[in-house]
């Protein structure tokens, strides 16, 4: 597996020194009048969300810049705490509200690691499929946002007809369009309908044509060209050294996929391709997107050929609510029933950290239990709040202009950063 | 390094607090640990104060006194010092492997920093210092991230309660 890029994007690093999220203003310019700072966001159309970009302008050189966030801090993580394990999960998708699925399924894999618990097949190939729809959903509004943000309006309608469609996936399986809350500790909350593989395959057949038609949109475009082309560099050591994962990763020239290089869930069985760019700048980053949405439609489509059958959650009466059915004939059962919604399961006692490769890049999960029916500590490693981090590092010599291609570019999502 | 655990297939190194940069520089440069995913903070106050719960009886005994309490079945193993700081480093080569680099410090003292090994270190130790209150020796600009630069407190801190944010315009201001 080769791991290093093939070329140099730059010579050297970028970093600012000595804070390397601040690029400071240059010394000779400091007492210069021409400096002018402005206050970017927290509120403006094109800033994803609530982040504020304190910019100086030398003209119309962006000569300094210094990220603020925060707006969005909700306390996910104190709240956690609070509540017993399998209340946590449903605090996880409302983390990252366009990658939901896959901040449950970090949160339901550390927990297992924890508990030691096997899942069965179903669970793993379905978790799989949804988490590959999730990664095509969250790009897709990653497309129409950093298009309409650039000016390409008319993608943001493309992008929300195929996203509609995924959501009625969603809202099929789970009943809920976002934060389905469908994977549960030791498998899925309740079986895949039956309808679900008809419709889904139904998209798996259309969902390649309408990459086709995005790229027809704008792949020629000179003024998407002229707009993402040799913009943000970054090198692949600056981007390791800046923590970047995911599409900034791969669009910086490093072969990098948790999915291959570490493979959990049924990963290792299926057949993808890891698209890998080598410029570093904002194209290279739209590109890898666009591929990585080609493949997604390839894994759901063998996880549908390929789902096994058979139970789709864990038989662990210690953790997992025993079938409805069996409420009405066992005392057993209804103890269980009652142990887990009242006071919740306990967890062993022990600290792991999972990962998973979210559309944004490696989504990490550290979680602490003290052996009780409550988590001790949850934290989300979460691959936004790290994306923004390099923005100092890709505005460097970049025009106010190329700002928002830049931000946009990092598929940063505000209520992952704040948590 | 002072002890080195194996648990759930992970692998905990816990070193010295003075020594960590140089531990850090070690596994970047020998160890070929490229990569910082993660620094978390943990606070360890009231760690298995609930004690055993009245309905199983265990080694550390059964209080009597209090059957159905929601304690443990068992009691935790005690921790070292207040805070942990865990640094989840990765190796981006072949296998992924993945390592703990562990440090535990008591309320006031500090951890040094390690913005000069991993640049992403920065906002990770911000985060650390605005939701925990470590202060991390060396950073080059240690203010609060989330919450506002005003805030009293540090939020995650066990000691620190749910809903206990003043609550402006309240009326009694």
């Amino acid at each position: 597996m080769a791991v290093a890029p093939e070329q140099l994007i730059y010579e050297g690093t970028r970093i600012p020194s000595p804070t390397p999220s601040v690029l400071q203003v240059p010394e000779d310019l400091r007492a210069s009048e021409d400096i002018l700072n402005i206050n970017f966001g927290p509120n403006h159309p094109s800033t994803h969300g609530v982040l504020r970009l304190v910019v100086d302008l030398h003209g119309e050189e962006v000569v300094g810049l210094a990220a603020v966030v925060g707006y969005l801090h909700t306390g996910f993580e104190k709240n956690m705490e609070q509540k017993s394990w399998w209340k946590a999960i449903t605090y996880a998708p409302r983390i990252d509200y366009l990658a939901f699925q896959n901040n449950e399924l970090v949160f339901v894999l550390a927990v297992e690691k924890l508990l030691g618990l096997e899942v069965p097949g179903r669970a793993t190939w379905m978790r799989m499929l949804l988490a590959e729809l999730n990664r095509i959903h969250s790009h897709l509004v990653w497309l129409g946002t950093a298009a309409l943000e650039i000016g390409a309006i008319s993608m943001f309608w493309y992008c929300f007809r195929e996203r509609d469609r995924i959501l009625d996936l969603f809202e099929l399986v789970a009943g809920a369009r976002m934060h389905t809350r469908y994977f549960q500790v030791g498998g899925l909350a309740e079986d895949i309908p039956p309808g679900f593989f008809g419709e889904c395959a139904k998209f798996v057949e259309l969902m390649p044509k309408a990459i086709d038609d995005y790229e027809g949109l704008v792949d020629r475009n000179p003024i998407w060209l002229e707009r993402t082309k040799s913009l943000g560099l970054l090198s692949a050591d600056d981007a390791i050294a800046l923590g970047q994962s995911g599409p900034v990763l791969r669009g910086s020239g490093v072969d990098w996929d948790l999915r291959r290089a570490q493979p959990y869930l049924t990963y290792d069985q299926v057949d993808f391709r890891v698209p890998v760019y080598q410029e570093g700048d904002v194209w290279a980053r739209y590109r890898v997107r666009m591929e990585e949405m080609r493949e997604s439609v390839r894994i759901v489509d063998q996880a549908l050929r390929r789902m096994p059958d058979g139970p789709w959650i864990a038989d662990d009466r210690k953790v997992v609510l025993p079938p409805r059915e069996e409420l009405h004939t066992s005392m057993e059962s209804l103890i269980y029933h009652f142990k887990i919604v009242t006071e919740g399961f306990r967890v062993p006692e022990g600290e792991v950290y999972t990962a998973v490769e979210s559309p944004r890049g490696e989504l990490g999960c550290y979680v602490v239990s003290d052996g009780g029916p409550k988590p001790w500590r949850v934290k989300f490693r979460a691959p936004s709040f790290v994306a923004l981090q390099a923005t100092a590092t890709c505005m460097s010599g970049a025009l106010i202009a190329d700002m928002i291609a830049i931000v946009g570019s990092l598929d940063t999502l505000m209520g992952e950063v704040d948590r | 390094m002072v002890e080195v655990r194996e648990t759930h297939g992970e692998t905990t190194l816990v070193v010295d607090t003075p020594r960590i940069v140089e531990a850090a520089r070690h596994l970047r440069d020998e160890l070929g640990f490229n990569f910082l995913s993660d620094v978390t903070a943990t606070d360890y106050l009231g760690w298995g104060a609930k004690s055993v719960s009245g309905y199983i009886g265990t080694p550390t005994g059964r209080d009597l006194n209090k059957p159905s309490t929601q304690g443990y079945q068992r009691l935790p193993q005690p921790k070292p010092r207040r805070f942990s700081v865990s640094y989840h480093l990765l190796g981006l080569r072949a296998g992924a492997p993945r390592v703990r680099l562990q440090a535990w410090i008591d309320d006031g003292e500090t951890v040094p920093t390690l913005v000069g090994v991993w640049p992403t270190a920065d906002w990770h130790e911000r985060e650390a210092w605005d939701m925990m209150g470590i202060r991390f020796d060396g950073h080059p600009n240690l203010s609060r991230i989330l919450m506002e630069d005003d805030w009293e407190g540090h939020p995650l801190r066990k000691d620190y309660p749910i809903g206990g944010e003043p609550v402006r315009f309240s009326g009694e201001e």
